[in-house]
């Protein structure tokens, strides 16, 4: 860090309210207009591909890949994710704009999958990053994924994905599940 | 006098609304060539709600606040010196004597405020970005700069008002065809201007994020979106009213427009990306010399 410092924000961030007056006309935009992060984390991300161009087309409900986090609305978590992957992971998610929602894809995040006895993948995500939709399968199809993004819609028009505040709410947790995990911690505290 | 500022703020509501419906249609019909079946034409107006509505914690200092708002303000101030409909009382906005000149340099007042916010936001992509904008536009500038320059030796004006009146009189008095060579150079230097595909190593997705702006987010970016819209609908009047003869009423202004819109447009989806020192040795070379060719025709003729 260093002379870096200035570009960090190492402080705890403050607790976001979340409501007013158009919060029903910010939900229905915020349903429709999703933007991914165009990272893939495990093999999953091969089934990003055929869902975002012209066979599946995720385009028509209003879904696209942004190249930066600090645009993105949504973290795809595309298969398994290793202790050396769940490092980045946790940077671009909180790099991220609230509000953010993450998508769990295939079985590795759910209980580890076909590497549930490896030694460095990570079993269960939700200890680690706040997840609003699972999609299981090995590997999900792109009609398996569009579904789990249609549910996603719904609940973001209902006003329950709100997994982005149960991670400001009970930051703490996270991270200390998070440093039990990663042990060369070498980066700011809060790097939102 | 708070009149013509109400219907300039009225125009200018139009303008970025009717910016962010072309650029709807423009991903409707990017999806359409590619068989997909694409976003609704809305999608854009759901965007920037879902941007201006998100919530932002980052801070990167002065500089990095200001970027966008002049970026809005290059839009919105450039769309101010055009008129949409000549003569017209409600939508020649603030147009008056030797605005062509003031227009150019109001022009790269967006690029410049962007190239200071960017660099100040300390991602190593932006100043990438940034430093590929600044030597494109020195490649695009100079084929534009020389097609205007063009007209305001044929029209003996610098304002657009005198250049839309001397194009009066029927479709062969337009500058697209009286004026072909100039024409062609300010056409291809707007595929630059709009970083439309071949020129669009600014933005470049797949390599440096998308360069200047990758920093930016959420509010920030719905301005430098709305800001962006309202920038190209202004380059599309102001290529009406230098090319196209102008507009009598409003739905002229609409047809001619979104002709010009749809030629950068279709050049978008069926280009690759050239690099930058390619690009801007293209600017320097085929359309300047089109530039040229036309002011030495002036000369001649004369």
């Amino acid at each position: 860090m260093g002379k870096d410092k200035k570009y960090f924000l190492d402080e705890k961030p403050e607790k976001l309210t979340y409501g007013g007056v158009f919060r029903r006309i910010n939900d229905w935009a915020r349903a429709r207009s999703l933007w991914v992060v165009a990272y893939g984390t495990g093999c999953g991300s091969i089934e990003l591909r055929p869902t975002f161009t012209s066979r599946f087309d995720a385009e028509r409900l209003g879904m696209r890949m942004v190249a930066t986090p600090r645009q993105a609305d949504v973290l795809i978590i595309s298969g398994y994710l290793t202790v050396k992957t769940l490092k980045r992971v946790i940077r671009v998610y909180e790099q991220m704009q609230s509000p953010k929602y993450v998508v769990a894809l295939g079985a590795c995040p759910i209980n580890g999958g076909m590497y549930y006895d490896s030694y460095n993948a990570i079993n269960r995500l939700d200890l680690y990053l706040p997840v609003d939709v699972w999609i299981t399968g090995c590997m999900p199809r792109p009609e398996a994924i569009l579904a789990g993004f249609k549910r996603l819609q719904e609940l973001i028009d209902s006003g329950r994905a709100d997994g982005w505040k149960k991670y400001i709410d009970n930051l703490d947790r996270y991270r200390e599940n998070q440093k039990k995990i990663i042990k060369n911690w070498k980066m700011p505290n809060y790097n939102w | 006098m708070w009149a013509k500022i109400l219907y300039a703020f009225l125009t200018l509501i139009g303008g970025i609304a009717y910016g962010l419906l072309l650029g709807g249609i423009s991903r409707k019909i990017t999806a359409r060539m590619q068989n997909r079946r694409g976003p609704t034409v809305w999608q854009n107006f759901i965007d920037l709600w879902k941007l201006f509505r998100k919530k932002t914690a980052i801070s990167h200092g002065v500089m990095f606040y200001l970027a966008p708002m002049f970026r809005l303000v290059g839009g919105a101030g450039t769309f101010l010196l055009v008129p949409v409909v000549v003569g017209s009382p409600y939508l020649s906005n603030f147009s008056f004597g030797g605005d062509l000149i003031v227009l150019m340099y109001f022009m790269v007042l967006g690029c410049l405020g962007m190239a200071l916010g960017a660099a100040e936001s300390g991602h190593p992509h932006a100043p990438i970005g940034v430093t590929r904008g600044l030597s494109q536009m020195a490649g695009y500038e100079l084929p534009f700069i020389l097609s205007v320059i063009v007209l305001m030796v044929a029209d003996k004006t610098a304002t657009l008002e005198g250049i839309v009146r001397a194009q009066q009189g029927g479709i062969l008095h337009w500058h697209l065809f009286t004026h072909p060579f100039a024409a062609a150079a300010a056409f291809i230097s707007l595929l630059g201007m709009m970083t439309s595909y071949p020129f669009q190593v600014v933005l470049a997705p797949q390599e440096i994020a998308v360069g200047p702006p990758t920093e930016y987010s959420s509010t920030f970016l719905s301005y430098m979106f709305s800001g962006r819209s309202v920038f190209a609908v202004a380059k599309y009047l102001l290529f009406m009213n230098l090319f196209l003869g102008g507009a009598s009423n409003l739905l002229w202004a609409f047809v001619k427009t979104f002709a010009i819109f749809l030629w950068p447009l279709f050049i978008t989806n069926v280009f690759p990306r050239l690099r930058l020192e390619q690009s801007v040795l293209f600017f320097w070379t085929w359309p300047t010399f089109l530039g040229l060719v036309d002011l030495l025709r002036i000369y001649l003729v004369r």
